[in-house]
């Protein structure tokens, strides 16, 4: 953080009595302004990054209350109303005061499907993103900080999973197992650690040769004690960098995996798959693919530009590059 | 040089020797009744038996594994189950339909894409930054399923509604057979793939022009009083594609097994389309094989992206 100078209102008086409450760890922190004080405030300051925050924070509780749609409009999620939801034609019907987004081929009702679908998406994301992450970065600080023989197998192992056509194995795999949450999210998982070990390892490379890990060493900490206490802190910035830019990843992929016709089995809601449906309905039904589209854009949309500003947040070069 | 390029073929051999064990793992290990589907449902065991047999899938796996390896060495990458033809030719037919959609897709992003990037980078945090990072963030979050499904909709559905037919709703016209036809055709899917992938091409674009810029070199070149334009074009420009030549490298490659989502919506029948009919019939050689060529098109274009990097950066060239 060292490119980042502090505009004069962050600069606070230092207040001695601080200094006497270290019983109060909250308040020493703030004292102490670590880098992820730091970032957050930068973060803070940034309205774009904020405001998809709050559309992610939107969304969550939509998603989270998703019963509530339910009760409001009084449509079960799976329910089909095959006389008030379809056209005589049996064609689905367009936004009203029963059906306020409309409803799908089936006559169900898309607003309520869109909440419960936004359970699987977060879901999905989040977990997924998680398992990840862990992967990655439990198998990039073993190759960097091991190095030897555990470095050449795991960076090997590495390239062969960057150089396997991901969708197309992620789409093999879970045909034969048969489409489930539990799949999807290690299918997605399993498949996109190397690009986290890639860059974990690349750090800690150069970490291991630095000055507090020798420190450590002559202490007597254990390998395992200096990889996780002492050099993962060090790479978790970029780490967290790279999950939030991940999520909305994640949350195509699983969408699309739906939309392929191998996410959740129906009638399970889910965005990917609602859009599928939708396929054949575009040129008569505009709101079946629009809104459940708009819901899964925003989403991404969202998560995308809250990772661009987490990004800016953390990299003290976004200070130092523009005048 | 040589040193170099030698290494890195037998780390590329290598590590293609690992995905065909990783592949081979992966289906054959998997629960998969190839020989009853192919019996069909009223098949008595035996029948099943001998096709389990004739496919030499009652063999120990280790067998099995020997047998894969030494024919795919021989060229040979199986026998389609269903269609009676052999793996090569089912991706043969498939391999021009899926490079006219990433060739021609490529060029759409890379122009667009580096133009977005300088452009944003001459004037960061300008008015025209801000919209080009928003409106590149916008189809960067737009999964590529629902983007072709909105320019189908738009473009073959709202059109041709108006009495304007040019683009089809999906299909493939080969080039030889009718250049035209061939084009309409790809048009759609090509910006399906580049205002997906335009993004990342901005933005690294953007951040590499800002660093050299920043560069004394660039100064000096400014001090000179050479003007504005021949600094960005000539000094900045040249030096800021390092980056993209490599991120390009590697997207070309990744993406003959990664279109399979815009060869789905169009109905394009190239390997990834092809890939996805296989495997909704659990045709195990066609999926292997094109998995298995996927692979080497990363592992290759990989080799020729670090190929490009040594000739550029003789430092990359020692570690």
């Amino acid at each position: 953080m060292s490119g980042f100078l502090p505009t004069p209102e962050d600069v606070e008086e230092p207040d001695v009595t601080q200094l006497h409450e270290e019983e109060h760890p909250g308040h020493a922190r703030i004292e102490g302004r670590s880098p992820w004080l730091l970032a957050w405030q930068r973060l803070r300051r940034d309205k774009v990054a904020m405001f998809s925050l709050a559309v992610i924070v939107l969304i969550v509780l939509f998603a989270i209350f998703a019963p509530l749609a339910t009760t409001i409009t009084g449509h079960p999620v799976n329910e089909q109303y095959r006389t008030t939801g379809l056209t005589a034609d049996g064609l689905p019907r367009g936004p009203s005061g029963e059906f306020w987004l409309g409803t799908d081929d089936l006559g169900r009702d898309i607003l309520v499907r869109i909440a419960y679908g936004a359970r699987v998406s977060l879901l999905v994301g989040v977990v997924a993103t998680a398992l990840t992450v862990v992967i990655g970065v439990v198998v990039g600080l073993a190759a960097g900080f091991l190095g030897g023989i555990v470095d050449t197998i795991l960076a090997r192992l590495i390239d062969v999973v960057l150089s396997m056509p991901f969708l197309l194995v992620a789409i093999a795999l879970v045909s034969i197992t048969g489409p489930s949450l539990l799949v999807t999210v290690l299918v997605i998982g399993f498949f996109s650690w190397a690009s986290v070990g890639r860059i974990v390892r690349g750090q800690v490379l150069s970490l291991r040769e630095r000055e507090f890990v020798e420190a450590a060493r002559s202490l007597g900490a254990s390998n395992g004690r200096i990889m996780f206490v002492d050099i993962l802190p060090n790479v978790l910035a970029q780490v967290i960098v790279y999950a939030s830019l991940l999520i909305p990843v994640v949350i195509v992929v699983e969408a699309t995996l739906s939309f392929l016709g191998l996410g959740l089995a129906p009638p399970t809601a889910d965005w990917g798959g609602m859009i599928s449906e939708s396929q054949n309905y575009y040129t008569t039904a505009w709101w079946f693919i629009a809104f459940p589209g708009a819901a899964l854009l925003a989403t991404t949309l969202a998560f995308n530009l809250l990772g661009d500003g987490v990004r800016d947040a953390f990299d003290p070069r976004s200070d130092r590059l523009i005048p | 040089m040589l040193r170099f390029l030698v290494r890195r073929i037998i780390l590329g051999i290598l590590v293609m020797w690992l995905i065909t064990l990783a592949v081979f793992a992966l289906f054959f290990i998997a629960p998969n009744d190839v020989a009853r589907t192919l019996a069909g449902r009223q098949a008595p065991p035996e029948t099943v038996a001998l096709i389990a047999h004739r496919l030499g899938l009652d063999q120990p796996i280790w067998k099995q594994y020997v047998d894969f390896i030494s024919r795919l060495l021989h060229g040979d990458l199986g026998f389609d189950y269903y269609h009676q033809t052999p793996v090569s030719q089912i991706i043969g037919a498939a391999i021009p339909i899926t490079l006219s959609v990433v060739i021609g897709g490529a060029i759409i992003w890379l122009v667009m894409g580096v133009f977005n990037g300088v452009v944003s980078a001459v004037r960061p945090r300008s008015f025209i930054d801000r919209f080009l990072t928003v409106f590149s963030l916008f189809f960067y979050s737009m999964p590529t399923f629902l983007l072709g499904l909105l320019l189908l909709y738009f473009f073959y559905f709202r059109l041709t509604l108006q009495g304007i037919t040019v683009f089809p709703a999906g299909g493939y016209v080969a080039f030889a057979d009718n250049p035209e036809q061939w084009f309409l055709h790809m048009v759609l899917p090509w910006f399906t793939l580049a205002l997906v992938s335009a993004a990342t091409y901005t933005r690294l674009t953007r951040a590499s022009m800002l660093d050299v810029l920043g560069e004394d070199y660039v100064r000096t070149a400014r001090s000179k009083g050479i003007s504005e334009r021949r600094v960005v074009m000539r000094h900045a420009f040249r030096a800021a594609m390092t980056p993209i030549v490599t991120q390009f490298g590697i997207d070309v490659g990744a993406l003959v097994g990664g279109v399979v989502v815009t060869e789905y919506v169009f109905s394009l029948p190239g390997l990834g389309k092809t890939a996805i009919d296989a495997i909704n019939q659990q045709d195990l050689p066609v999926i292997i094989g094109i998995v298995l060529f996927a692979s080497a098109a990363v592992v290759i274009a990989n080799i020729i992206v670090d190929l490009v990097y040594a000739v550029l950066d003789p430092r990359v060239r020692l570690h």
